[in-house]
């Protein structure tokens, strides 16, 4: 085959090529042509169809993202902000931490043990990539209905994925979250977080500067696997036919990935490396086109230095290939021999590939010919940008008048047992540890709380007490209802989360999952939960240091239901006075914080009991929110309180029973108002904790001091949840709940 | 001058970190040994933590059996040095002939983590010696190829020599014959345990502190030697 060189592209202005197969449009391709003043070479095409692809370049959610940034609180605690490959915070004591969550959903519905357990492993070099230890891993996870044939197929793989190659990554998970809903039955969001910790000093860049420095490509040796999976996966909505693209998933190594990330830390130690980057999607042509574009602005790259696993690929495959375990550093040429020892000592290959220079171009060559000469930005930071048209779908305000107010309610004792039974045993509200305990929590010794509890928490390092608790949230139905409020409420609850641990929140990632934003009510969706959350979190003071957006999840015509998951990140100075919600003792007095309104729409409960979506979501309410967590964290920091669980979906019922199921103990509520509202209802910035009688009137000062309502609801003690209220009394004996709390999962995946 | 035990690294190693900390919460001094050399840093002990040594490639510590740091181990072992295998660390004694059987793939097929009851049934093994008789304790298991087998010989033999130096209880979680969590060789000095002691010796980052016993029993007799 003859080789596509720049000389040829120059000479020959009207071949043929295959853009729109790539997934360009006519209108990008010219701009390409504008750009090269010819037609690109066909390596050139490749890597500016895949950075362009709407999963590299965010062509259409750009223009919606600045709000993250234009309206961002001011804080000191930002160290890094948007643009790098994850945002840093400082977290005191010289610490700093990195967390980021990415998705990986469309590879691990085509081949869900290796799509998710690259998901892990691409948002973990993300975070070592910064310069930190890689501490913990969490995992939002949505699937369609927990008994649907297709879920049978995808969550037993994507959760042996996550676990198959966490746990050999030696990363604690602890948590996340698992969601049924029929909306993602043909579309499954897998999404990914990574925390890392680090000092101040040892924050690391993606960029390429000083011209003679070397460019050193090690790790893994690239292969043919997942070549286009970006563009072509992540970017194309499936048909309803179903997948036939299975080439396109990358196939995952954590061994190699475990060794590479102790090559790295040691490689960080020695302070040898100028710039890093990981080779994630897009491979070569987006690590080479980020780092010339970051730095002095040119490269240049032999490409025939690549190792590669498959001696046929063409040079747009090897540009192209998404092989995992790949990391992309530059050097000073003094430092080669040191670096070339490390990567010998852990068995990591390693080569340079190429050179920084001044020239203001990323050139790459193919046996002696020029294959690439671009200008590095337009390929890695110029790609286009869209305003795409947004309009509220016609249903909108059809689904908004459906209020669930006027759903038969539980009248009788039977019937409200029956409730409570029908939600603790709902797959949404069910205990998870079928799928949680195939995940190691307790590697690194740092875990000082991780799933069930409100959030996960791990020590930043065993010199130190001081930690972090990270929660994601997201409850989808609400953003349905109203995507500006729903994406407020999903930070109010990761907020809420962090906080109900004794951390105090401090930072925000997200994962915006939607449908294509080519459909204009999807972009309407997207326009306002992004405007909703970032005004949010200006009011609630907690800046947005990076994410990611996942489009075209979607099957056929039908989008997900719009998901903006939230992940919260808060510090704790002392891990040992974080809260967790189990019952610890009998006779302690239970305590509601916050005010509980009759809101319905969206519950859990409409959801399980009437299969209902319509209405309003409850109404955010954020500075109520922040003076509950000053109340909790406070609380944690003096000891006020002995157990804490937030207020959300399911209610106070479900709280309670969940507090009495992890701390083996019964539980005695006494309501003084409309006990279905008091039970089920979902309005926010609410808590419940349990207080001993010497804690009791210090915690009720404090939430006075504050302007939190608080409620004494109720008792610690005896076998049995149990309801007093002046329209209804029952009982429900602890073993029978746990009994249908924990049959739920085994039962539909064990096999 | 307190004793030195040491902690292999095998690429592939996860708790080897944490098997230091525990050594160190016990008193004694830890040593990182790596598994490219055959040099054991006059180390009093060994232990061979938890992970997916070599990946597991193969069969889980089959590749890890062959490292220059074991052959060095092997040769310690059976001149009496005390070595304790974890999870991954237990793997790589069965597949070194230290210990006999052999640990596979979990009955269910599924990686396990929860917190595993265990009594402890010898206490004069090396790593065992500070337990009281029948003792019950809860320590982390998290293991994907945890079920013990060997054949019906010796697994009688084990019984009736009291090498078996603890069993799961409350549920066997992993199919292991005779619930056995953990043995040991004739001269006690070699001991393997499939649920992770070290993940238990702190307040506050794990079930217990009862996984911190077996670092002080070995502690104990390498002060008195």
């Amino acid at each position: 085959m003859s080789i596509d060189t720049t000389a040829q592209a120059a000479a020959t202005p009207d071949a043929q090529q295959p853009w729109s197969e790539l997934g360009l449009k006519a209108d990008e391709y010219a701009r390409i042509k504008e750009i090269l003043g010819r037609r690109p070479t066909s390596a050139e095409l490749a890597m500016y169809s895949v950075m362009w692809s709407e999963h590299c370049s965010y062509k259409s959610s750009k223009v919606h993202l600045r709000q993250f940034g234009d309206k961002a609180p001011k804080t000191d605690a930002l160290l890094v902000g948007m643009g790098e490959n994850a945002g840093v915070v400082d977290v005191g004591d010289g610490y700093a931490v990195t967390f980021k969550v990415e998705s990986h959903n469309h590879p691990s519905y085509v081949e869900p043990y290796q799509g998710a357990a690259t998901g892990i492993g691409g948002i973990v070099r993300d975070i070592l990539t910064m310069g930190a230890r890689p501490v913990a891993v969490m995992d939002p996870l949505r699937f369609g209905p927990a008994d649907a044939q297709d879920t049978q197929r995808v969550l037993p793989g994507i959760v042996a994925g996550i676990g198959g190659y966490g746990n050999c990554l030696g990363l604690p998970n602890i948590g996340g979250e698992v969601v049924f809903d029929q909306s993602y039955l043909g579309n499954p969001l897998v999404n990914a977080l990574c925390v890392g910790v680090m000092k101040h000093e040892d924050i690391l860049l993606a960029t390429a500067s000083g011209t003679g420095n070397l460019v050193v490509l090690f790790g893994a040796k690239t292969g043919g696997d997942g070549i286009g999976g970006v563009s072509v996966l992540a970017s194309e909505t499936f048909d309803a036919d179903g997948p036939a693209k299975r080439p396109s998933v990358q196939v995952g190594d954590p061994f190699t990935e475990k060794v590479l990330i102790e090559c790295c830390l040691e490689i960080f130690a020695e302070d040898i490396i100028v710039g890093i980057q990981d080779l994630g999607g897009a491979g070569i042509s987006c690590a080479t086109s980020e780092l010339a574009s970051n730095g002095d602005g040119g490269m240049h790259v032999i490409l025939d230095s690549v190792p590669l696993r498959d001696a046929t690929l063409s040079p747009e495959e090897i540009l192209m290939s998404e092989s995992q375990e790949r990391m992309c550093a530059i050097l000073e040429p003094a430092n080669l021999d040191q670096f070339m020892e490390i990567c010998a000592k852990w068995d990591v290959d390693a080569v340079v590939i190429g050179t920084v220079n001044s020239s203001g171009r990323l050139t790459i060559e193919w046996q002696g010919e020029q294959i690439v000469d671009v200008p590095p930005r337009t390929v890695a930071h110029e790609g286009p940008v869209y305003n795409r048209p947004f309009s509220k779908p016609a249903s909108q305000d059809a689904l908004a008048a459906n209020s669930a107010s006027s759903l038969a309610r539980p009248t009788s004792a039977d019937e409200f047992v029956e409730t409570v039974l029908a939600l603790v045993g709902s797959p949404n509200l069910a205990d998870k540890s079928w799928i949680t305990s195939q995940y190691d929590r307790y590697v690194l010794g740092n875990t000082a709380s991780a799933t069930p509890e409100d959030a996960g928490m791990v020590r930043i390092d065993d010199s130190t007490s001081r930690g972090v608790a990270i929660s994601t949230d997201c409850n989808a139905r609400f953003t349905m209802l109203n995507p500006y409020l729903g994406a407020q409420l999903a930070l109010s609850e990761a907020y809420r989360n962090v906080a109900a641990t004794g951390a105090r929140p401090l930072a925000v990632t997200n994962c915006l999952n939607f449908g294509s934003p080519e459909d204009p009510s999807v972009m309407w969706q997207f326009s306002e939960a992004v405007t909703g959350l970032a005004d949010a979190c200006l009011t609630l003071g907690v800046p947005v240091t990076g994410g990611n957006v996942s489009f075209y999840n979607q099957t056929g015509e039908t989008a997900i239901l719009p998901t903006p998951v939230v992940g919260v990140l808060g510090v704790i100075d002392d891990v040992h006075t974080h809260l967790s919600h189990g019952l610890p003792a009998d006779d302690l007095t239970l305590i509601v914080l916050g005010e509980t309104k009759a809101e319905f729409d969206g519950s859990e409960w409409a959801h399980v009991v009437h299969a209902h979506l319509g209405g309003q979501p409850p109404q955010p309410d954020l500075e109520a929110e922040r003076q509950l967590a000053e109340v909790l964290i406070s609380a944690a920091t003096e000891g006020m309180v002995s157990a804490a669980h937030d207020l959300s979906d399911g209610g106070l019922a479900q709280a309670v029973v969940e507090m009495c199921l992890r701390g083996n103990r019964g539980a005695t509520l006494n309501l003084s108002g409309d006990a279905f509202t008091g039970l089920w209802s979902e309005s926010v910035a609410r808590a419940v904790v349990a207080v001993t009688s010497e804690q009791s009137a210090g915690l009720l000062a404090l939430a006075q001091q504050h302007g939190v309502p608080a409620a004494v609801m109720g008792t610690s003690g005896g076998t049995s949840f149990v309801v007093n209220s002046p329209d209804v009394t029952f009982s429900i004996a602890l073993d029978t709940l746990r009994k249908v709390h924990t049959a739920t999962l085994p039962a539909l995946f064990d096999h | 001058m307190s004793p030195r035990v040491g902690v292999v690294t095998f690429p592939g190693s996860l708790d080897d970190r944490d098997a230091q900390r525990a050594i160190r919460l016990a008193g004694a001094e830890p040593v990182a040994l790596w598994h490219g050399t055959t040099d054991l840093s006059k180390v009093d002990a060994v232990v061979l933590p938890g992970g997916f040594s070599y990946g597991d490639y193969l069969r889980a510590g089959a590749i890890a059996r062959f490292s220059p740091i074991m052959t060095s181990i092997i040769d310690a072992a059976n001149d009496g040095m005390p070595v304790f295998g974890i999870c991954n660390g237990f793997q790589v004694l069965c597949e070194s002939h230290l210990l006999p059987g052999a640990l596979t793939r979990n009955d269910h097929l599924h990686f396990i983590c929860r917190d595993q009851k265990l009594r402890i049934e010898n206490t004069t093994s090396a790593f065992t010696s500070g337990f009281a008789a029948n003792q019950e304790i809860v320590i982390p298991l998290k293991n994907g190829e945890g079920s013990y087998i060997a054949d019906e010989r010796t697994l009688d033999e084990l019984e009736a020599t009291g090498r078996i130096i603890a069993r799961y209880i409350d549920g066997n979680p992993n199919g292991s014959r005779r619930d056995i969590a953990g043995i040991t060789n004739e001269a006690g000095n070699v001991v393997g345990l499939m649920p992770h002691p070290e993940h238990a010796v702190e307040a506050g980052f794990g079930p217990s502190l009862d996984g911190l016993t077996f670092f002080t029993s070995v502690l104990s007799r390498l002060v008195n030697t």
